[in-house]
């Protein structure tokens, strides 16, 4: 399972846990079971197309991915603000 | 009597007033956006960074504030990319007759020789190899500071957002990071190493001891004693380390001024305060002063453009402007403060016009 990771206040919607274990072959199905588990997440990371909200940024293992990116069982995926408004 | 540039949502506004009475005397590019105007000392031209809605960036440069305006040459990208001029962040005389600088989003730098009436791209810059992995901040990939040495016209600091802070000893022929010591926090641990994105607010330098710079971070208030090679972290002592503009007294290099807002996620004055915070050692501690401004209720957002300053020591003036269309003044360094107006447009810019 992939490990993601959030922030406030994301981290806050989702039970308040920073870390998640999650199933899934790419970015967007982690987020995907992420909301599955944590209803209250819908909207907030993913927009209504399923796309990675723009003010969003999420990394993999310290990249950059986007919704496609492809995750394995041992990744680390980070999801948190861009640096908006700098 | 001080003249004030006020680059404004709605038009560029010229204050002018002694103490804390200022009335606009000028009004120029009515519902426009004005991002920046300056005026240079050494031609008493003004020159304004106007973006309309419909029609783009431009730089427009006049005698007049209130008369007649020239549209500047050259505001535009280099043919051989794909990239449009977003905006001009800023304009900021250089170190040799008729040399002035301006930046601009997507992370460009322009020059010009003839006072600012014709503009081309610094290509050393625009060059730069790594430039298709720059990322933008929420306000675009701006290149909003130029840090000229004083008397040096081959020594020039730049900063990005969010692409940190660039070097150059050769008047810009050729580039290099200067970002040692800079802690994106925005971004986790094992995305920091080597990364370009480094989210600069503003960057000053002192200048009666140039290798010293300050910086205001995305997070973090940083000092530089090696002309930006390496920083260190001064925030210790402030309310909080976010914010955008910064300021110096010339005649102190252990000087600057910074104006914190709470956090990224809440960007305004902390505690419904407005208070500018001052340190007189480099960094090592911080005194707030806010004896004029609003303590009660005021959540204000300052612009990293909206702070400069006039003079030095003990008469250092000091001007800042906010969103909510208020304008403040200190000519004692900041011990006392005024409003010196209020209902304008939400203020983009505030620079003190040398008469």
């Amino acid at each position: 399972m992939a490990l993601v990771k959030l922030r406030a206040p994301l981290r806050e919607l989702a039970g308040g846990r920073t870390d998640h274990s999650l199933d899934g072959a790419t970015v967007g199905e982690l987020i995907h079971a992420l909301e599955r588990a944590h209803p209250a997440l819908a909207g907030w990371i993913l927009d209504e197309r399923g796309g990675i909200r723009p003010h969003v940024n999420v990394f993999v293992n310290g990249t950059h991915g986007r919704e496609d990116t492809a995750v394995s069982s041992d990744d680390r995926v980070h999801v948190l603000p861009s640096i908006s408004g700098g | 009597m001080t003249e004030l540039l006020v680059g404004t949502r709605k038009g560029l506004f010229l204050l002018e007033g002694e103490g804390g009475a200022y009335d606009v005397r000028a009004r120029a590019f009515a519902g426009e956006p004005v991002e920046y105007a300056v005026r240079d000392g050494r031609t008493g031209l003004t020159l304004a960074s106007v973006t309309s809605a419909f029609y783009g960036p431009k730089i427009w440069i006049t005698d007049d504030v209130s008369g007649d305006w020239e549209q500047a040459d050259g505001v535009v990208l280099p043919d051989d990319g794909e990239a449009a001029l977003v905006r001009i962040w800023t304009i900021v005389a250089g170190e040799a007759e008729g040399l002035l600088y301006a930046g601009g989003d997507p992370g460009v730098l322009f020059e010009s020789r003839d006072g600012g009436r014709t503009w081309e791209v610094n290509r050393g810059l625009w060059d730069q190899p790594t430039r298709p992995s720059w990322q933008a901040g929420g306000g675009g990939l701006c290149l909003h500071s130029i840090v000229p040495w004083p008397g040096d016209a081959s020594k020039l600091a730049v900063g990005v957002s969010a692409v940190g802070v660039w070097l150059t000893d050769d008047g810009g022929e050729s580039w290099r990071h200067g970002n040692d010591g800079l802690v994106p926090r925005y971004l986790p641990e094992d995305a920091r190493e080597d990364t370009f994105d480094l989210c600069v607010h503003d960057l000053h330098r002192a200048p009666r001891r140039p290798e010293r710079l300050f910086l205001q971070f995305h997070g973090g208030v940083y000092r530089s004693d090696d002309a930006g090679e390496t920083w260190i972290d001064i925030a210790p002592g402030l309310p909080s380390d976010f914010g955008f503009p910064l300021a110096v007294d010339p005649a102190d290099p252990d000087s600057a001024y910074v104006i914190p807002l709470t956090a990224d996620s809440d960007r305004v004055t902390p505690d419904g305060r407005v208070r500018v915070y001052e340190t007189r050692d480099a960094g090592v501690s911080w005194s707030a002063r806010g004896d004029g401004l609003p303590q009660g209720d005021a959540y204000l957002t300052v612009l990293r453009q909206a702070f400069d300053r006039e003079g030095e020591g003990p008469g250092l003036g000091l001007y800042f402007g906010a969103t909510s269309g208020d304008v403040f003044g200190s000519t004692d360094a900041g011990a006392t403060w005024f409003t010196a107006a209020s209902r304008l447009p939400p203020v983009y810019s505030v620079r003190v016009a040398p008469g």
